[in-house]
């Protein structure tokens, strides 16, 4: 048997999952070819009106293509939620290396700032500093930035404590390793995997955390294309157009459904208990 | 936990305080709104410049940052949080008549959550392997996957429009306006507590003690709950002051899908209407909160544990 064919066989779970997230990332990129109608022009005669053959999902208060909405709203969730662990990810591990890494001064206050943030219910803080910034989507991800970044840190810190006394490490330092070079081919590769496996198991999470602030109005500003957003401004014709509310949802939670069974199955494939 | 212990978390609580403070002020003192252009539009009357310059001047705001952080701060320390622009009232008013509404719909969550989630996270442990063991993990999956407030939505769209079994508004905060969204808020919560409930009492069936307990020929019941059940109890009893901490910030989505009068609620319009008193006063509560909920959940393992006792003890 060849060798992805083994792999498959393997780990089906994630396979399975793994193609249904890049079904997901390729209807994001090709969604100008898939959409039967622009997601941004508004037809006021057709405002409101109920799934049928010509707007398979509807159209909302503006007589824009609900379905159309949709697909593009795939591509601001994905591009956002990236963008967001990225950033956490970058942010918390750089800090947490740093922390664990140097220790003394700069380890209490990075880690002190960090139980501060982490001795609070994160979305209060969130909603705080996107409504102090501004609402904007780059907004709402900073807020959400700012909350989230020290669990990677506290991470990223205990992992290189539990290395920088082993033998290898000195031998780098003793060899004339400099500061930046122990950090980048000794600190971070150690720490790399197991930091990318919990940023893998938590794209879903900050989708729903970034749809909750779309939603309550600090995220995403019309006309984009946002499920949250999109479920807000549905939410005032749920009498009478429920197909506004329910069919965003649907689309959430399939992404997310998707993204989280593919950290769980990654997860579950790279634990090194679990072999 | 020692006097001594509680005496450093007192401590740290006060810190972490501080900190939250600053964070806060600091924040509003970079935001891009005119306070003041902003209390005004809300009375509705927009003065001329010379109006607005004198107000800025009474309120402090044209004076440095770190003498207006000390002059927040001095007040705050002596109970006087400012008054909202908003709303015009005193924000430790404001603040006092929605934390009670809050607490009341977290504890019904927490309620119902319990009641489900403890249930359910036994028998699937128990069961782990068989179908029902699948069916409720695959529940559980939908529920964290779900956004809450689309869960509220949904079931609005359900059981009040379609069903009509219940408001969808009205003004009290009775029971019935508070049914809805408490189930909202424990579905999800439901979800996580059940994982985290079958994972600690997976843990615990597989101690040794255990087999010992059933070689000694006692019920399977009698070993599950007189045993392994309050042994599990302390890792969830964390799991649970931490949740309590999430409820509360969960309620934000939830109250506002429902128009329920709690805290939540009026951050989000505190927030909108850059009402920056108000923001730094709901903060700085849920915080203190927060903490004296966890602190109080650390202090309550005592009781429940008696091998922190005879820690203690020796």
């Amino acid at each position: 048997m060849t060798k992805p064919a083994s792999f498959i066989k393997n780990h089906r779970l994630f396979s399975v999952f793994a193609f249904l997230a890049l079904c997901v990332i390729l209807i994001a990129i090709f969604a100008p070819y898939i959409v039967p109608y622009d997601p941004y022009t508004s037809v006021k005669s057709e405002a409101i009106s109920a799934p049928d053959a010509d707007h398979w999902l509807g159209t909302d208060k503006l007589g824009r293509d609900l379905f159309s909405r949709i697909i593009y709203g795939i591509r601001t969730t994905l591009r956002s939620a990236f963008i967001l662990v990225s950033c956490i990810l970058v942010i918390g591990s750089f800090l947490g290396i740093a922390a664990g890494y140097f220790g003394g001064k700069i380890d209490t206050l990075i880690m002190r700032i960090a139980d501060m943030m982490i001795a609070f219910p994160g979305l209060v803080l969130a909603i705080a500093i996107a409504g102090i910034l501004g609402p904007s989507l780059t907004n709402a991800i900073i807020a959400i930035t700012a909350v989230s970044w020290p669990k990677y840190a506290r991470l990223a810190r205990s992992l290189v404590l539990k290395i920088k006394n082993r033998d290898f490490v000195a031998a780098g330092r003793l060899s004339g390793g400099s500061t930046g070079h122990m950090l980048y081919r000794y600190m971070l590769p150690m720490t790399v995997s197991t930091l990318i496996i919990t940023a893998a198991t938590d794209i879903g999470k900050m989708m729903l955390e970034l749809a909750a602030l779309c939603f309550l109005g600090f995220g995403a500003q019309p006309p984009t294309p946002e499920w949250g957003l999109m479920m807000n401004e549905g939410r005032l014709y749920l009498q009478t157009a429920p197909w506004l509310l329910i069919f965003p949802g649907l689309a959430m939670f399939i992404t997310v459904v998707i993204f989280n069974m593919l950290g769980d199955s990654l997860r579950d494939i790279l634990d090194p208990r679990k072999q | 936990m020692t006097k001594k212990a509680i005496f450093q978390r007192l401590i740290q609580i006060i810190i972490v305080l501080f900190g939250i403070s600053f964070l806060t002020f600091g924040l509003t003192y970079l935001a891009p709104g005119d306070p003041v252009r902003a209390m005004y539009a809300a009375s509705g009357a927009v003065p001329n410049d010379e109006v607005i310059e004198a107000t800025r001047t009474a309120m402090g705001l044209d004076r440095p940052f770190y003498i207006q952080y000390f002059t927040w701060l001095k007040n705050i320390l002596s109970g006087d949080f400012g008054v909202s622009y908003s709303l015009s009232q005193s924000v430790l008013t404001i603040l006092a008549s929605r934390l009670w509404p809050t607490l009341k719909l977290a504890l019904f969550a927490m309620i119902l959550m319990l009641a489900f989630s403890i249930p359910l996270g036994m028998l699937t442990a128990v069961k782990n392997g068989k179908a029902i063991d699948y069916i409720v993990r695959f529940l559980t999956f939908i529920g964290i996957s779900l956004p809450s407030f689309w869960i509220g939505l949904i079931l609005i769209y359900i059981v009040a429009l379609k069903l009509q079994l219940l408001p969808v508004m009205s003004t009290d905060i009775g029971f019935k306006k508070m049914i809805l969204p408490a189930v909202t808020l424990a579905i999800s919560m439901t979800a996580t507590y059940t994982r985290q409930v079958r994972a600690a009492v997976l843990e615990e069936l597989h101690q040794d003690y255990v087999i010992g307990a059933r070689t000694r020929g006692l019920k399977e019941s009698a070993i599950l709950w007189k045993h392994v059940f309050p042994n599990s109890l302390l890792p969830l009893v964390t799991l649970f002051g931490l949740s309590f901490g999430s409820l509360l910030a969960g309620t934000t989505v939830v109250e506002v899908v429902f128009s329920y009068p709690g805290l939540g609620n009026l951050a989000v319009q505190a927030v909108t209407a850059m009402d920056y008193p108000l923001i730094q006063g709901y903060v700085l509560w849920i915080a203190l909160i927060y903490m004296v909920i966890n602190l109080l959940v650390d202090i309550s393992y005592e009781f429940m544990d008696p091998r922190t006792k005879a820690r203690m003890r020796s």
